[in-house]
């Protein structure tokens, strides 16, 4: 117990390292130029931090899910861009290890990605899906030699670019229906991805996340053996919900902060006078509490359910319903927080080069509820209220 | 009763294949069974069976084929009879 808490420190040590030292002093270039924190991902691979979910069995750094959680929000406070490249790294890492099933490529994969510290991005969304993951139009297309193809028209592929090597949603065979998917892993070398679009969006502008036609030639082995649907309830979904909301906590946290420096210099200037701003400025850590409430407990309840033999309790509806609605309410807190901090700075806040400057921040938590849109999510909810019983 | 849920799948699972051919075992989700068409599937189960599923039962390996439907379904009739 006492090793595994030590590694949990010691990660988060060098996590808090380079989110300070490499991750801030590079964030605003990155969001100014729309570039790819790549001095931030370096340091992370000098780090380990890629591999740092891996089991320490398969070479990795063992580290909890809880620890890699607060790791998101630590990179969240500094760059929201590096943030997010790490938590959608993790995701992939965090899904391939909870349903490994011994599957030996996977396990291999695995020592490769500590050997070589690859990045991995997903490729979920889809042309002519209508944004639900659920449902893929491309499909393993399987060759008589053995071998397998894909080819997959993706509305954005975060920092697919950068990336080593590509987790894909596709439909099980060319006659699978829409909702019959698996997930395939595809190493770069055999990829191709041809730029479909411009990347010149309001926030997130680092992680660099145009769209991609994405082809690939693989083999079976390379298919996640758990169909995509289980994956989905039981891992990605429930864990990409948790590691986002934890790096906008992040972002949020840091709003907060600069208004709370900003308050502390207008109360040191009029000293005996409590600054007008001191007021608004309790306010905003009420929004910022009633956030970090929501992303702590919904972490604490999927670390509990995931400890239970099956992961039968993440399937039920309740727990779709409880992650969806994390999602929800962390993608609305986060920008209000934002918002709310600009408020307490005032013009200081609203421009881009003072030390209380917030629209980063407000820019980057306003894609919160477009990364999978809330409105579909909703939509979800909506139709399993009909039929779950304690929600 | 598996023709039974067979009959409230044709009426409410929008399958691409006919629900009455099914074998007991096919997974339903495979047969093109999206979780929105489920949640309808779940309600006319329901409805014609005069039983409310538990949250613990809601889950996708409940509703997988019509096997599993039955299974959930004769548990339920046990815990009532008891």
């Amino acid at each position: 117990m006492s090793v595994a808490v030590d590694r949990d420190a010691s990660f988060l040590q060098a996590i808090r390292h380079v989110a300070d030292e490499v991750a801030a002093p590079n964030a605003d270039e990155v969001d100014r130029q729309a570039r790819f924190p790549s001095e931030t991902l370096a340091a992370l691979r000098a780090e380990q931090a890629l591999s740092a979910f891996i089991p320490t069995e398969l070479g990795g750094g063992g580290v909890s899910f809880q620890a890699l959680a607060e790791a998101c929000t630590h990179l969240g406070r500094r760059c929201g861009a590096s943030a997010m490249v790490f938590a959608m790294h993790q995701i992939q890492i965090v899904t391939i290890v909870r349903h490994l099933e011994n599957a030996s490529w996977f396990e291999a994969y695995l020592r490769d990605v500590v050997d070589e510290q690859r990045l991995v991005a997903s490729v979920t969304s889809e042309v002519g899906t209508g944004g639900d993951m659920g449902r893929s139009v491309a499909a393993v297309d399987a060759a008589s030699d053995g071998t397998c193809r894909f080819e997959k028209q993706a509305p954005t592929v975060s920092y697919g670019e950068h990336a080593d090597d590509l987790l894909t949603t596709l439909r099980r065979a060319p006659d699978a229906e829409p909702g019959d998917q698996v997930l395939a892993l595809t190493r770069s070398e055999q990829t191709t991805l041809e730029p479909a679009g411009t990347w010149d969006p309001l926030g997130m502008r680092g992680t660099c996340s145009p769209g991609f036609v994405v082809q690939a030639e693989f083999m079976p082995e390379q298919i996640l053996p758990t169909p995509f649907p289980r994956v989905s309830v039981e891992s990605m979904v429930p864990v990409s919900h948790i590691l986002w909301s934890h790096l906008w906590l992040g972002i949020a946290s840091d709003a907060f902060e600069r208004a709370r420096a900003f308050v502390r210099a207008a109360a040191k200037r009029s000293p005996g006078q409590p600054p007008a701003s001191a007021q608004r400025l309790s306010h905003l850590m009420s929004e910022l509490s009633l956030l970090r409430a929501e992303v702590a407990s919904a972490l604490h309840e999927f670390v509990e359910a995931s400890h239970e033999p099956s992961r039968e309790r993440l399937s039920t509806m309740a727990a779709i319903l409880r992650f969806n609605n994390l999602k929800i309410a962390a993608s609305e807190q986060a920008p209000r927080v934002c918002q709310s901090a600009m408020g307490v700075c005032g013009i200081m806040g609203f421009k881009n080069d003072t030390p209380f400057s917030v629209g980063r921040h407000l820019r980057d938590t306003m894609s919160a509820s477009l990364m999978v849109a809330n409105e579909r999510i909703h939509q979800t909810n909506a139709s399993l209220l009909l039929i779950a019983k304690e929600v | 009763m598996n023709d039974e849920i067979r009959n409230v799948l044709r009426e409410h699972a929008r399958l691409p294949v006919d629900a009455l051919t099914l074998d007991a075992t096919a997974d339903l989700y495979q047969a093109g069974m999206t979780s929105h068409a489920s949640v309808n599937v779940m309600l006319a189960l329901e409805d014609h069976f005069d039983i409310e599923f538990p949250d613990s039962m809601l889950t996708r390996g409940v509703f997988e084929s019509i096997s599993s439907i039955a299974a959930a379904l004769k548990e339920l009739q046990v815990r009532a009879a008891a």
